[in-house]
């Protein structure tokens, strides 16, 4: 079946003409072409980005300077079907496919001449800027991290000298009350009645808790903590912050993110392009899993559970942790691909965890606190032209923020 | 209140102001009939029970919500490498239904064929589509479809049918035993292919083609004018004049849709001020004749009168027949003979004699070769119906040894539907290749169910040498099997139908072209329209003429009854389709039935009211079921008109019992099935039925809310018709939008999207309501739902009438009860279709009147409905002017039981067809045109990641896409060179207007002046 999308390909095509045209001024130029690098900058993310890197080894090699190592020509038939190449007898072919463990390369044939100009003029550009640094913690300058704030021991320090002092001063109170008490006891005879009654007055808490004031305080008290207690307790209904279930087949995002630093897209195919970032299906698992076949905690138990899924033809029911409501649509694509919001901003330090937990409240009281706190990324992309020249000429001061482009319309989500 | 003393009148009980309309009238929501349901139905529960049902169910929410449910996800096993969750895939396919056909592209989500688009790359359809089209995907997912083979009733398996048919017919064909396959018209050359290869193997085979709205007469009068037997293909496009005698072209008349190919002679702008002119001589209201700018009603039994009269005016020879008169026929000669060359003459009869006098009319026009051409006709109707009658014949007599049907429901639909149904048990065999147990299939020995169409993979040629491909866009649902591979199968050719389809078109049809090109394009078009070569007849004058005089008098008396196709449900193929069956028709606004339309002056004689049920006899044929009567402006005096395709006995539990049969009132005249009877009895039963009509549920109350134009008075001032409205300050008369209680101003700071709707082009076909059920999952509520005035489509198409004759007094809405002075209403009967949806106004009195902020505004001009915070108290449908808010009633998804006709949410099937991207909503919340949101934010999100500016084009809404004449333009305002700005402030810059404008309420659609040619 041959998939169409008649839009779709007369972009496409009108999109390639103008690449092509491009590349043959920007040759003579021989300066690469930034509109080239973008559209190879988007087919790198799409499709290699998942096992290659430009600077570091990932699954495949690093791909730094890859146009000086091969030709154009070997790189296009390599690209397009690396096992025919391999199957040739290329010897630098069969050196790299024994180096990564005999494991081919994805064949890409539906890529187009200019397609692969596009994509290594892309690794080219990047290889020319030098290795990123890498940002643990999320982007720069973002908003607060929404993490519960960790012990801080000052604060505990100040409350414990607070208690001290508090107490001081209350030793000093009554230590002072029962000297003057004595003083005037000792001079008992020039006090009046009423002077006298009240030195010789005992303390009874009976009257005191009996008092009007006392019950009206203590009801008050109890009425709003009962009421703040509903309320919150309301407002927690339905959000499941630090769900965090047992998997039919424990699977371990820090082995596999983090350990062996796995990018997300491999798995999750749809994190950058669709609306869901896809559970894997197990025959992405298997890609992997058909030479793994022990692992370090669970040894050959669980592997075993997808091996058989697999060959039983019978899907692995995962237990879906984050859980929007279908009244809300959301997609990966948008806050990803557009925005360039790390999978963490949302799923928290994912690569550490070995039994997924959801990160965050996934409220809209989040969304829209988000939406409102983030600037746009809007640098090299003309579909935020209009906005930012509107944003500049209004009154607003500072970084235009998503609230301020529409982020809070009803309509972004509810639909 | 208007400029202009012209009345517009949705119906017949607004034009004689009844009581009931009056009351209707004042209430956006029908209070009584809540009320009316408590006291009828016992078991309903009183306000104790709701107190005690409240406290449970608010028990109940408490403790479900103390604990998430578990949910799992089960992704993919072995993910299919073209499947994305999340990202749809398109396929380019055919859909083709009897002779039907469009070239479509398919929409699927995770392999799910959600929605149909056109094809664009077809220069036959052109990317337009129909109702019908639209529905066919909820067709697919009918749980009526057989879930494998049956024989003899019972479930049975592939390989034991397969081996006993061949067995028999080996055996049957061996003793010399007649074998028929019986079809309606095949488009596709490689099925044709398939029976030929059948008829090799079987030799003592026929094919036997019929259809079920029979356009023989076309054919049988160009084999006996030119030589040739076809139906020949017509530009209207290239017509100035066009001359229509019952030929619904703009619907369903069967040499195809000609509506985009007409409408671009009506589109008008500032660059093009000319326009064809389109006379209708007919005697019910359809579609055609609702567009036409000069409409005779006239009699059926009048018909050939009328075409020889037009024969005789025009060409030097004369024919001798009865005389008639008629102001309209003389002036349509005038602009005939004005248009030599640039005119279509067309007859929607069945009646040779007819289409042979249109045929000479046509040539003495010297309209061959201009806008017609026999030299590259259209497949559509292939139907020879003397061979059909030859076969019923024959299997009456036994003469018939097997039987296959395909795609063919005779038993339903053919006038000698009981001898078909008794010979049948004459046969030795018998198969049917229906999707269903129908009528002709619960009859047969073995059903050999088909695949759906849009799990096949078929070709087709609908005009010669224009050739579409279709594929797969889904696995088979059920163990069905094409119905190819079954013939090829019992030929002994064990191949595959892809392979051999791939190979006939490699050998024959591709001519060296990429098949792989074709498939993606879904088109291969080869055949380039062959000029026409000189034509000339041979004409039989006294035989023609003798004919016509046997058949035509303007003396009969008796009541004319007109069996028509409406353009929804059309031959009944897809009856069990609810979308189609609660589409309202585009005259009547009726759904969920047929009637007997009949002209108010018949009513008024009789004493019949609408809804009265009556019997109705034709000679000695009675219609099975009474129907009810339904009073229709603009029905010719003396006749009747009764719509086909309704009365199915087995489609399925949504289309069974759904209006009555009026194929067996069809008669054979001459070999030919006419589908007009003269002078047939009409007998009031004395029942009455409902009809569930939505044309009254709104008012307009006077209101200039159609503004039109002669195409002579546009000329002298594009502004013709428009309404200027004022406000009187105390600085005197201002235009409403100088008078603005709104304070704060909405921006739209990027994009502000908006439509523009020409009523000029809008045909009232219907297909974008349909388009927007599929895209929005608008539900379907049912027949009783629709007369409680709770239906729920987001979009409607307002049909009004007018007269060209000015009414003595305007403004008189609130008089009182009593008619309207206006003159005869049936003979200068106009008719204007308008669109109406939310009108995404920029100062919405909606949004100020919601208590929750569940409707508000975006910074893109939308008026956004939030379902999720909606509480229901409708203040914001009271306070909408355009009375285009929807209230959910009900829980119609997962209730089945009482809203088993909503299939597409309360069938685990049915729910495949919703679009995963917007929300089913639930009871009690108010719903509206979202102006397709989910595709803009689709549109917006391609191009931020393309990082490129929004194309104008690029998103569409889901009606506009399948406008096949392009009436609706969807666009952003804020882009001056996008198509929507163009139409409003370049092209049509003075036709623009704002429905209600005296609200200021500032609206995103803006609608274009109706012009009609009615002066030149």
């Amino acid at each position: 079946m041959s998939k169409t999308s008649i839009s779709n390909l007369a972009s496409r095509l009108s999109l390639l003409i103008i690449l092509s045209f491009f590349f043959t001024t920007v040759r003579a130029a021989n300066a690469p072409d930034p509109a080239l690098v973008s559209q190879g900058e988007v087919l790198f993310k799409e499709n290699c980005k998942s096992c290659h890197a430009v600077h570091t080894q990932e699954v495949g090699p690093a791909l730094k300077d890859v146009t000086k190592r091969r030709d154009v020509k070997w790189l296009s038939a390599w690209i397009r079907n690396s096992t025919a190449v391999i199957a040739s007898g290329d010897k630098y072919a069969n050196d790299i496919y024994n180096k990564f463990g005999k494991s081919p390369m994805t064949s890409f044939p539906s890529f187009k001449d200019e397609e692969i100009k596009a994509v290594l003029a892309y690794i080219d550009a990047e290889g020319e800027k030098g290795p990123e640094k890498v940002i643990v913690d999320g982007p720069p300058g973002g908003p607060s991290s929404p993490e519960p704030p960790k012990e801080d021991p000052t604060s505990t320090i100040i409350l414990i000298l607070v208690v001290v002092v508090l107490i001081l001063v209350l030793t000093t109170l009554i230590v002072f009350l029962s000297v003057i008490k004595r003083f005037l006891k000792d001079k008992e005879a020039t006090l009046t009645e009423a002077d006298k009654e009240l030195v010789n007055q005992k303390f009874d808490l009976v009257v005191v808790v009996k008092s009007k004031m006392f019950i009206t305080i203590v009801s008050l008290l109890f009425v709003t903590i009962a009421v703040r207690a509903c309320w919150l307790g309301a407002l927690s209904i339905g959000v499941e912050q630090n769900y965090e279930p047992v998997q039919p087949i424990p699977f371990s995002h820090k082995q596999h993110a983090g350990d062996m630093k796995i990018n997300c897209n491999y798995c999750h195919t749809g994190a950058y392009k669709s609306k869901q970032a896809n559970i894997p299906s197990v025959n992405i698992c298997m890609n992997c899993h058909t030479h793994v076949t022990e692992g370090s905690r669970f040894g050959k138990e669980a592997i075993a559970k997808v091996v058989k899924a697999y060959n039983d033809g019978a899907p692995i029911k995962w237990i879906r942790v984050h859980n929007l409501p279908d009244l809300a649509y959301f997609n990966h694509s948008q806050h990803t691909t557009v925005a360039g919001i790390e999978c963490q901003k949302c799923h928290g330090p994912i690569e550490e965890m070995e039994i997924v937990r959801q990160h965050s409240p996934l409220t809209m009281g989040w969304c829209i606190n988000c939406h409102r706190e983030t600037a746009v990324n809007s640098k090299d992309n003309a579909y935020y032209d209009r906005l930012l020249k509107v944003h500049a000429d209004s009154k607003k001061k500072g970084e235009m923020k998503a609230e301020d482009i529409g982020a809070i319309d009803c309509s972004k989500c509810h639909y | 209140m208007k400029e202009k003393n012209k009345v517009f009148w949705k119906g017949v009980e607004e034009l004689h102001n009844e009581p009931e309309f009056i009351k209707n009238n004042l209430n956006e929501f029908p209070a009584s009939v809540l009320a009316k349901d408590e006291a009828s139905d016992e078991s309903a529960p009183d306000r104790r029970d709701f107190l005690k049902l409240v406290g449970f169910s608010v028990a109940a929410a408490t403790l479900a919500a103390c604990e998430a449910p578990v949910k799992k996800a089960i992704p993919y096993l072995n993910k299919p490498e073209e499947i994305e969750p999340g990202i749809a895939n398109w396929y380019a396919t055919t859909f083709a239904e009897g002779g039907d056909y469009a070239s479509i592209l398919v929409k699927t989500r995770e392999g799910r064929p959600i929605k149909i688009e056109g094809n664009k790359l077809s220069s036959v359809t052109g990317g337009a589509t129909s109702a019908r089209v639209q529905a066919s995907v909820l067709s697919l997912y009918d749980t009526e479809r057989l879930k494998g083979v049956q024989s003899a009733g019972k479930a049975s398996s592939w390989e034991v049918a397969d081996a006993a048919i061949v067995d028999r017919l080996s055996k049957i064909s061996q003793e010399g035993g007649a074998i028929r396959i019986v079809s309606s018209t095949i488009l596709s050359p490689t099925t044709l292919k398939a029976i030929a290869e059948f008829k090799a193997k079987y030799p003592t085979t026929e094919h036997v083609v019929y259809d079920a709205i029979s356009s023989s007469a076309i054919s049988k009068a160009n084999a006996a004018s030119f030589g040739k037997a076809v139906i020949p293909s017509y530009r209207f496009d290239k017509a100035d004049t066009i001359v229509s005698f019952g030929a619904d072209f703009l619907c369903t008349w069967g040499a195809g849709d000609y509506s985009a190919d007409f409408a671009k002679t009506r589109k008008l702008s500032k660059n093009k001020k000319t326009m064809s002119r389109l006379y209708a001589f007919e005697s019910n209201l359809s579609l055609t004749g609702s567009n036409a700018d000069f409409r005779a009603p006239i009699k059926l039994s009048q018909e050939g009168l009328f075409v020889a009269e037009l024969y005789n005016r025009l060409t030097s020879a004369r024919i001798n027949t009865e005389a008639v008169k008629n102001d309209i026929l003389d002036k349509a000669v005038i602009d005939l003979l004005a248009s030599k060359g640039k005119s279509i003459v067309v007859s929607g009869s069945n009646d040779v004699n007819v289409q042979i006098l249109i045929n000479e009319i046509n040539l003495a026009l010297g309209n061959y070769g201009t806008t017609i051409n026999l030299n590259s006709p259209v497949n559509y109707r292939l139907g020879d119906d003397e061979k059909m009658n030859q076969f019923v014949d024959d299997l009456k007599g036994g003469k018939v040894a097997a039987v296959i049907f395909y795609a063919a429901n005779p038993a339903y639909d053919h006038p000698k539907a009981e001898d078909i149904k008794a010979g049948l048990k004459q046969t030795k065999l018998s198969i049917s290749f229906a999707d269903r147990a129908d009528e002709t299939a619960s009859l047969v020995e073995y059903i050999t169910p088909d695949h759906h169409y849009l799990e096949s993979w078929n070709d087709a040629e609908p005009k010669a040498g224009f050739y579409s491909l279709a594929q797969p866009t889904i696995s088979p649902l059920f163990k069905t099997r094409q119905a190819q591979e079954s013939l090829l199968k019992w030929s002994g050719n064990n191949t595959d139908y892809y392979t051999y389809l791939k190979n006939n078109w490699g050998s024959s049809i591709l001519n060296g072209g990429s098949w792989d090109k074709a498939l993606h394009d879904g088109v291969y078009e080869s055949g380039v329209a062959s000029v026409e070569s000189a034509v000339s007849s041979t004409f039989n004058t006294s035989a023609v003429a003798e004919n016509i005089s046997k058949v035509y008098t303007s003396a009969s008396k008796g009541i004319d009854l007109k069996l028509y196709e409406k353009v929804g449900i059309g031959s009944g193929v897809q009856a069990n389709n609810p979308w189609l069956q609660e589409l309202p028709d585009p005259i009547s606004k009726a759904t969920w039935d047929n009637y007997l339309a009949v002209s108010k002056k018949y009513a008024d004689d009789n004493k019949l009211k609408e809804g009265d049920l009556v019997e109705i006899k034709v000679g000695n044929k009675k219609l099975a079921k009474a129907v009810p009567v339904l009073i229709q402006p603009g029905q010719a005096p003396g006749t009747a008109s009764l719509a086909l395709g309704y009365g199915r006995e087995k489609a399925g539990k949504v289309g069974t019992g759904v209006g009555a049969n009026a194929f067996a009132l069809a008669t054979i005249q001459d070999g030919l099935v006419q589908y007009s009877a003269f002078n047939v009895t009409i007998t009031p039963t004395g029942g009455f039925s409902q009809i569930a009509q939505t044309q009254t549920h709104h008012t307009i109350m006077n209101r200039p809310i159609i503004q039109d134009a002669t195409l002579k008075e546009y000329k002298a001032n594009p502004a013709a018709g428009r309404f200027f409205p004022t406000v009187t300050t105390p600085d005197g008369k201002v235009a409403p939008a100088k008078v603005d209680i709104w304070k704060d101003q909405h921006v739209q700071p990027n994009h502000k999207w908006g439509m523009s709707i020409d009523l000029n082009t809008c045909l009232g076909c219907g297909a974008c309501v349909i388009a927007c059920q599929a895209e929005n999952n608008v539900p379907v509520v049912g027949k009783k739902e629709v007369i409680n005035r709770r239906e729920m489509h987001w979009i409607r198409i307002d049909r009004y009438y007018s007269s060209a004759a000015e009414p003595k007094e305007t403004g008189v809405y609130f008089k009182g009860e009593g008619d309207l002075e206006l003159p005869d209403q049936t003979e200068n009967l106009e008719v204007t279709f308008q669109p109406m949806m939310c009108q995404h106004c920029n100062h919405a009195p909606c949004e100020s009147v919601c208590p929750v902020a569940a409707t508000t505004h975006s910074t893109e001009g939308l008026n956004q409905m939030t379902y999720n915070r909606c509480v229901g108290t409708r203040y914001c449908a009271n306070n909408c002017p355009y009375k285009v808010r929807r209230f959910n009633w009900f829980k119609y998804f997962d209730n089945g039981e009482v809203f088993d006709k909503n299939t597409s949410m309360n069938t685990a099937l049915g729910r495949m067809v919703l679009n995963p991207d917007v929300t089913v909503r639930s009871r009690g919340v108010m719903e509206k045109c979202s102006m397709c949101v989910q595709r803009i934010q689709e549109g917006k999100l391609t191009a931020k990641k393309e990082k490129r500016k929004v194309k104008d084009g690029e998103i569409n809404v889901a009606c506009a896409a399948a406008c096949a004449t392009g009436a609706i333009t969807f666009g952003d305002q804020n882009d001056p060179e996008s198509q929507v700005s163009l139409e409003n402030d370049d092209l049509n810059k003075e036709r623009a207007y704002a429905v209600l404008e005296e609200l200021n309420v500032q609206p995103n659609i803006f609608y274009l002046t109706k012009i009609r040619n009615t002066q030149a």
